[in-house]
């Protein structure tokens, strides 16, 4: 068990030769810390660098530049195994010949453990895996969900683990599995206080498992926050692209002095944040996710300061527990959710973004609400619940 | 119920044709001479099965098997092992990789009766180059004379002829290991040892199973470059089953015998690579049973 | 659009269709009809028998027993064992497929080429695939230098060039990225509305099934569970089978005792640790009458009352009459929604909340059901009752 102390660590495959341009970096340098016992994902699309960060920490590579420290010790030039770091990877990476029992104890015997230690061990971890009825079996026969849950075991036998890192460990595993194994994740977390770094590309998997989320992008570091910060205030539009589903919706805005217009609707907003954004950057963006707004299926009269906007139909698809529109709205194109019973009655529906919900970016970064918010930590956000539309 | 295609056969027909008489007919017609004197291409007495039983007690022949068997466990012993050790060693990828993937496929390049040629001159203890060698260290060493020396020449040669095959077919399938595997042992602390035992070999199963069938079967029907470098002596020392089968068809004319003999020998192998495929195809088995249960 | 009529699109009719491999059952007997033009979703965990099912559809495969007839403007024909080369249909695989030696260009042509297309028409159509599919910047690269998701357009690409009356997509967007398998998956749904073609679209994800709309076949361990239009299945499935498939996160079913003579269901358990509110015997469920008549119909006293995640709400109010409390074992966050494992005298249970709850571990959790958003199965697992229309979302 360790803090995780990523210090300028930067990587570019081929080595420093390779790193002077900025667009070699596999991972830009970067300065992090993970605490001791967190539950921490990685998350971006495939080449982000999200595994080479990984990699970079179970030292099956070494940074090209910066330091890593566990606990405050520089372990940059250990390997693998020096390190205490366990993995699980994509697709179940077992001993074929070996039982389950001894693809368990396999990393213990290596240690030399003795026979008898290797087995009270071994039993432990496989009684918290579920595990024990299949000690005798041979791994290669088990289904995936099983073989998945052993490698993983393979890593928690060891007593002196520093951290779990799990490689998009879900990917073969089917949808209903996936809770189940995710559940099972989650409990071991709890008992043993392991640390765990999980990379995914799966929003899903990465919201609900971790407690802070690390957003990557062409091997940059975007935003490190809570689920609820990085649904609620993404920081950079990738972020609020990425997480959500579908994503936030952004339309391209002209701001005024207390207005924001995007094609043929304004929308009031406030002067400062406005005048902020101003400053902030040339490119704007208004931002909202697809929950943030009501919808009505026939016009109401306009209420002061919450104009009703028609907004037409593009596609329309009942999903069973709610319903998602895609509209014509503002000069583009926005995703909105509506309850099941929603049925859009004619070509256009009537549209109202939640004021209170609207995200301002300049130049793809995000324009806080208020000047002092800037400053707070995007994961101290205040619980709220059930903002349904 | 099975669809019955009349195009498909159609389309085979062509290769069945060549089978029939690549195969078919020229063991119809072994089948045919093994069962009958044949005195002169217009006499031929119906023998039953005395070629075989004067075949089976001929003790030359029993010689002659003795020794293919000794040699093709010797080949498979040395071949196998060494095949899989120079396979490991082997560089995975850049120039170093492609050269030695050059270097180690010139042995198959050659024809066989060269490889026999070059094996002739090579050992030889007045001019060739191993053969001085041994010479000057001091071995009393002569192919041509010891039957000892000659054995183990044919031995060394072929296993300078086949092992690039063993070790390129190693090769293909140590690549084909998923690179998670290598640092998941990496992690759980995995020595080299146990990577090879408990990674590499499993992986290499399949591979190692088909390596092993074409060792044996070529081995067992090793003739060209024994007859190219000994002639099967000195005496009968290096004369294999095949090259017993030519001496007693060609030379000696004794159609008949030959023909026995030829079917037994072919029933040998058969029966053989069945019982070994099938003894290796059941060590792998249990692993997979459990794939194919479920719909 | 393109220079040539599109070709009508099949139908197909599966009549006792069965496959086994040795003593291996992979299709038990089944009927299905796909109606021409209709986007059918077939819906199953991995090894349900999807893949199986679509290379009989293929012709790859010959069923063990049945027959499979396709149909083209109202004509009939057995196409049983008729091998894939003469069946018009094109397949699209879970990895991705494409000729490695071919550029993306001659890849979406190939189907062309080998019907004979003009050049003219052909590089037309090309072009017009590849727009659509967003391919145009790619057309001269190989398939090995493109990204995972450019190979498997270019395999769409090759698939939809064809123009066959029936596509068959086996989990064609399983190996992409998250986001991105949602960005291909709203432009095919856009590209094959427009096309008169007849597809099939096997799927492990509910919500996929639920996103590509159209008619579902729900299949589980080598069964058609059941069959027709998408939300229709979801709403009213056929069975505790059909249920389950269909509901991500996982049904809750709770066991439950049916008291005839009070027309009323007790949650099991309820009173053993007394963390169930409710009388002697735990959460009592006042049923609809139509329910009631559907459990007394099959004269035993025991069944199982299932609700999806979403069914356990936050909030009191309405018709919510029930609370089920449990303890929390975890709370997952997705962002928009809370997923809230409880364990409850009942059973564990997941419930899907709106909004963000950081409920911690080892918290008391109120769950408020509506009696009438229950959904009610036999223990055998046959359906006795489905919520009426008017339960609506949180």
């Amino acid at each position: 068990m360790a803090r995780i102390e990523l210090v300028n660590v930067g990587h570019a495959y081929g080595g420093a030769a390779n790193a002077g341009t900025e667009t070699r970096w596999a991972l830009r340098p970067m300065t992090m810390t993970w605490r001791d016992g967190g539950a921490y994902a990685l998350l971006g699309p495939s080449g982000c660098g999200k595994t080479t960060l990984l990699n970079l920490i179970s030292g099956l590579l070494t940074p090209t530049q910066g330091r890593i420290l566990f606990d405050g010790k520089d372990i940059t030039q250990l390997g693998p195994r020096e390190r205490n770091i366990a993995q699980v990877f994509q697709f179940p990476v077992l001993y074929d010949t070996m039982t389950v029992f001894d693809n368990l104890a396999f990393p213990l015997r290596n240690r030399g453990w003795k026979e008898a230690a290797v087995r009270t061990r071994v039993g432990e971890v496989a009684e918290l895996l579920d595990l024990a009825a299949d000690l005798k079996r041979r791994a290669r026969g088990l289904p995936p969900d099983a073989q998945q849950k052993i490698s993983l075991g393979r890593g928690l036998v060891r007593t002196d683990v520093a951290a779990v890192l799990l490689d998009e460990p879900l990917t073969v595993i089917d949808p209903h599995l996936k809770w189940l194994l995710r559940r099972k994740l989650k409990q071991i977390h709890q008992q043993l206080k392991v640390s765990l770094i999980y990379v995914t590309h799966d929003q899903v998997e990465a919201l609900t498992f971790a407690e802070e989320v690390v957003v990557m992008n062409h091997g940059e570091v975007l935003q490190v926050g809570t689920p609820q910060a990085l649904y609620e205030a993404p920081e950079h539009t990738f972020v609020g692209h990425f997480i959500g589903s579908p994503g936030m919706n952004f339309l391209p805005c002209k701001l005024g002095a207390n207005e924001a217009r995007m094609g043929d609707v304004t929308l009031p907003m406030d002067a400062e944040w406005l005048a902020r954004a101003a400053a902030a950057g040339t490119e704007h963006q208004l931002g909202f996710r697809p929950d943030a707004a009501e919808v009505l299926a026939a016009p109401v009269a306009s209420t002061a300061g919450a104009a009703w906007q028609p907004a037409r139909v593009q596609s329309f698809q009942p999903m069973g527990t709610h319903s998602l529109l895609q509209l014509g709205f503002g000069g583009g194109s926005v995703w909105v959710r509506a309850a099941a019973a929603f049925q859009p009655a004619g070509d256009y529906v009537w549209l109202r973004p939640l004021p209170g919900k609207l995200a301002l970016f300049a130049d793809q970064r995000l324009v806080p609400r208020s000047a002092t918010e800037a400053s707070i930590a995007p994961h101290a956000s205040t619980p709220e619940a059930g903002a349904a539309p | 119920m099975k669809p019955v295609n009349q195009k498909a056969w159609l389309m085979v027909l062509p290769v069945l044709l060549c089978v029939a008489f690549s195969a078919v007919l020229p063991l119809m017609t072994v089948v045919n001479y093994s069962v009958q004197d044949i005195l002169s291409p217009t006499q031929k007495v119906f023998v039953g099965l005395e070629w075989f039983r004067e075949v089976m007690q001929d003790p030359d022949l029993h010689g002659a098997l003795l020794r293919q068997l000794i040699f093709s466990a010797c080949v498979l012993l040395l071949q196998v092992p060494l095949g899989i050790a120079v396979a490991l060693a082997m560089p995975a990828q850049g120039w170093r990789a492609s050269l030695t993937l050059v270097l180690l496929a010139l042995p198959l390049l050659v024809p066989w009766n060269v490889v026999g040629t070059v094996w002739q001159i090579f050992a030889r203890d007045d001019i060739g180059l191993m053969g001085q060698l041994l010479a000057r260290a001091g071995f009393d060493y002569n192919y041509a004379s010891d039957a000892n020396d000659a054995w183990s020449t044919v031995l060394l040669m072929d296993v300078w002829h086949w092992t690039p095959l063993v070790a390129l077919l190693c090769y293909a399938g140590l690549r084909a290991i998923p690179e998670a595997y290598y640092q998941a042992a990496r992690i759980d602390g995995a020595s080299k040892l146990a990577v090879f035992r408990h990674i590499q070999l499993p992986k290499l199963r399949g591979v190692l199973l088909i390596a092993v069938l074409l060792r044996l079967m070529d081995s067992f029907m090793i003739y060209t470059e024994p007859f190219v470098l000994t002639g099967g002596g000195p005496g009968n020392s290096t004369t294999f089953l095949s090259q017993y089968l030519t001496q007693k068809a060609v030379g000696q004319f004794d159609l008949g015998p030959a023909a026995a003999f030829s079917l037994v020998y072919f029933l040998i192998i058969l029966v053989m690579c069945f019982v070994l495929f099938n003894f290796l195809k059941a060590a792998e088995a249990p692993a997979d049973a459990t794939k194919g249960n479920a719909p | 659009m393109s220079a040539t009529p599109h070709p009508a699109a099949l139908a197909l009719k599966l009549e006792g269709v069965e496959q086994r491999v040795g003593a291996a059952i992979h299709l038990y007997p089944l009927n299905l009809e796909l109606v021409p033009g209709q986007l059918n979703v077939l819906l199953g965990a991995t090894l349900a028998g999807k893949t199986s099912l679509l290379r009989l559809m293929a012709g790859l495969d010959a069923p063990t027993a049945g027959r499979i007839h396709e149909g083209s403007r109202g004509a009939w024909r057995d196409v049983t064992g008729l091998p894939v080369r003469q069946r018009d249909l094109a397949m699209v695989y879970q990895q991705f497929i494409n000729y490695p030696s071919l550029s993306v260009r001659e890849n979406i042509a190939s189907p062309l080429r080998l019907r004979g297309v003009a050049k003219g028409e052909l590089e037309q159509r090309v072009a017009t695939i590849a727009e659509q599919l967003r391919l145009t910047p790619f057309l001269d690269r190989r398939p090995a230098e493109l990204s995972g998701g450019q190979q498997q357009r270019t395999a769409l690409a090759r698939a939809l060039a064809k123009d066959a009356g029936l596509l068959l997509l086996d989990e064609p967007l399983v190996n992409l990225d998250y986001k991105l398998r949602e960005e291909l998956r709203a432009e095919l749904l856009q590209l094959l509305r427009v096309r008169n073609t007849t597809v099939v679209y096997a799927t492990t994800e509910p919500q996929e099934a639920l996103q590509l709309g159209g008619n579902v076949v729900v299949m589980e361990a080598g069964r058609v569970v059941q069959s027709g239009p998408t939300l229709q299945v979801f709403s009213r499935p056929a069975s505790l089978a059909a249920a389950r498939a269909f509901s991500d996160p996982p049904l809750n079913v709770l066991p439950a005792r049916f008291d005839g003579t009070r027309g009323i269901a007790t949650l099991a358990n309820g009173a053993a640790n007394g963390l169930a509110s409710g009388l002697s015997g735990g959460l009592e469920v006042a049923l609809s009458p139509a329910a009631v008549a559907a459990v007394r119909a099959t004269g035993v006293n025991e069944f199982l009352l299932a609700l999806r995640p979403h069914q356990l709400h936050s909030e009191p109010g309405g018709c919510r009459s029930l609370t089920l409390q449990g303890t929390v074992e975890l709370a997952e966050i997705s962002g928009s929604d809370t997923y809230l494992h409880v364990h409850t005298a009942g059973g564990d249970v997941v419930a899907q909340w709106r909004g963000i709850h950081p409920l911690s571990l080892g918290s008391r959790a109120h769950l408020f059901l509506d009696p009438r958003e229950f959904f009610g199965f036999t223990c055998e697992g046959a359906a006795l009752f489905a919520p009426t229309a008017a339960a609506g979302e949180t």
